[in-house]
């Protein structure tokens, strides 16, 4: 299912470190104010709500909803297999938090609605969150 | 503050100017944006030596594969100008419109008298050396920025983010590419009268449907088309607009916003996007409704912009836009809002924003020939997929 090119990584930042290699412990860590419990992703310095330093990696279920998404069909890039899915998850912590990502299924198989669950694919030192069918979660 | 005393009503639209397309042009993309801009300076009646301002959407960027291949000052030294005012919008700003707020805005503060604003995009051109995608990406070892949440799992393309709200919008709202495909084959029959349009022979909805698939639901034909062209508008003070060429075209109100869509965070449910703000600013300022409006020239980087952007600006309540656009009778020139009457992008090439701009003043003039609306009197601009910015321009 992985397209053959190379994925072309994120740079790591401060605030982005933690996103991107929770995976090294098998967590998916997304930003959380430690004071009013709000969850911001991509991650900002800032709690959107409090306009405070509160904002802190923290581990949440893994599991997803694909809330839309896209078949690509067309080569962008010399080596890329063009056939993968990118999608929208929703994270169930907290409405509309969408994390950007492919999933890991065959394509005719993916619908808006499904129920998904983490899993990283690791490359140098990044650990990409991706996505693939939770069984156990089919309601 | 009253409406008279907004930055916008202070100004008028008094000419504009378009290069030849190409795809690709034989001219350079300095050379375009010179035609551009003395054909809009000309249509003015003005001299180009009474330009006091320029500006252009945004700025020279030397990636991006020929996304904005000219700047100001390259243009300010060609034209042999020395304005008081240079000032290039920037890509975070409320789209393509950004330049235009800047002008309206340095022109209404009394800093210039004549403001010129250009836009030129040189992706055909680019295209030759390179088809790899190269806008998100770059050259850089890693990505970063918003980019960072999208380029890591090959979504290279806008197409990717795009198709998302075109799958939600089916999705929520019970429609399909059945009714997504009258986007481009409205602008297709449009483009037949547009001379300067790249693609000018008529499709049917079949032909949309046999068209490729980019990233579904997206085909090719829901997809605008990498010219190398330029536009030029200029945009006057009231007082100094009365005694020129034209008869001044009103920015009767004005509106923008920005999302968080760039930098990867996404707001609602993939069935609106943030120009609903732009949409709010703009009937606020002004005591027209939406019924108003003659025509629309609706920002069409992609078929699923158009839909997203008729609702955001109220000219359709949400989920009514692909209704209302199959079919194409509502949206023909002797429909109730005829819509991107020059063909749009998809059909007219990504002259990127500025050639909505372009065809909503050629039509408030009387200038549109074969696609002229009868009698229009009113024309609603909106621009732009990341940003947003519309206004509603009148005849004066």
């Amino acid at each position: 299912m992985t397209p053959e090119a190379e994925r072309k990584l994120p740079a790591l930042t401060p605030e982005t470190e933690a996103f991107w290699t929770g995976g090294s412990e098998g967590k998916l860590l997304i930003q959380r104010c430690t004071q009013c419990g709000r969850y911001q992703h991509p991650p900002l310095p800032l709690c959107p709500a409090c306009r405070t330093e509160t904002m802190a990696p923290a581990p949440v279920s893994g599991k997803g909803r694909v809330k839309t998404f896209t078949v690509n069909h067309q080569r962008w890039l010399a080596g890329l297999d063009p056939t993968f899915v990118f999608a929208a998850v929703e994270l169930p912590e907290q409405a509309e938090l969408y994390v950007f990502s492919n999933i890991l299924a065959p394509p005719e198989a993916v619908r808006s609605g499904m129920p998904v669950k983490v899993c990283f694919e690791h490359r140098e030192d990044v650990w990409l969150p991706l996505f693939q069918p939770d069984d156990a979660d089919a309601g | 503050m009253p409406a008279d005393s907004y930055p916008e009503r202070q100004v008028r639209i008094t000419g504009i100017g378009q290069s030849k397309v190409g795809r690709p042009s034989d001219r350079s993309a300095l050379q375009l944006t010179l035609d551009a801009c003395l054909e809009a300076v000309a249509d003015a009646g003005l001299s180009v030596d009474e330009i006091d301002g320029l500006t252009n959407h945004f700025g020279k960027v030397a990636e991006g594969g020929g996304i904005s291949p000219v700047g100001t000052i390259e243009t300010m030294l060609a034209l042999g100008i020395r304005p008081v005012w240079t000032n290039p919008s920037t890509a975070e700003g409320p789209g393509h419109m950004g330049a235009i707020f800047q002008a309206i805005m340095a022109v209404a503060t009394g800093l210039c008298r004549h403001v010129l604003v250009f836009r030129t995009v040189g992706q055909a051109t680019s295209r030759l050396a390179s088809r790899e995608s190269t806008l998100l990406t770059g050259s850089r070892a890693r990505v970063d920025g918003g980019n960072a949440f999208f380029v890591p799992f090959h979504a290279h393309s806008p197409a990717n983010m795009w198709a998302l709200y075109a799958q939600a919008y089916f999705d929520r709202y019970g429609v399909g590419p059945e009714q997504l495909g009258w986007v481009a084959v409205n602008g297709r029959r449009m483009a037949a009268h547009n001379a300067n349009a790249i693609y000018r022979e008529p499709i049917t909805i079949d032909d949309y449907l046999a068209s490729r698939m980019i990233s579904t639901p997206l085909r090719l034909l829901d997809c605008d088309s990498h010219i190398d062209g330029s536009t030029a508008l200029v945009i006057s003070h009231r007082d100094a607009a009365k005694d020129l060429r034209n008869p001044p075209i009103a920015i009767e109100a004005m509106g923008m916003s920005v999302g968080g869509l760039a930098e990867g965070l996404h707001e609602g449910d993939f069935t609106a996007i943030a120009a609903t703000r732009a949409g709010e600013m703009l009937w606020k300022r002004t005591d027209l409704k939406p019924g108003d409006v003659d025509c629309a020239q609706i920002y069409d980087g992609f078929s699923i912009h158009v839909w997203l952007w008729l609702e955001a600006v109220g000219l359709c309540a949400p989920g009514e836009a692909a209704r209302f656009i199959e079919g194409g009778t509502r949206t023909a020139l002797d429909g109730e809002l005829p819509l991107n009457t020059s063909g749009g992008q998809l059909s007219a090439g990504r002259f990127h924003g500025y050639g909505h701009t372009h065809e909503g003043c050629l039509q408030l003039w009387g200038r549109g020939g074969g696609r002229q609306v009868k009698d229009a009197r009113t024309c609603i601009v909106a621009n732009g997929g990341y940003g947003y910015g519309a206004m509603l321009l009148r005849r004066d």
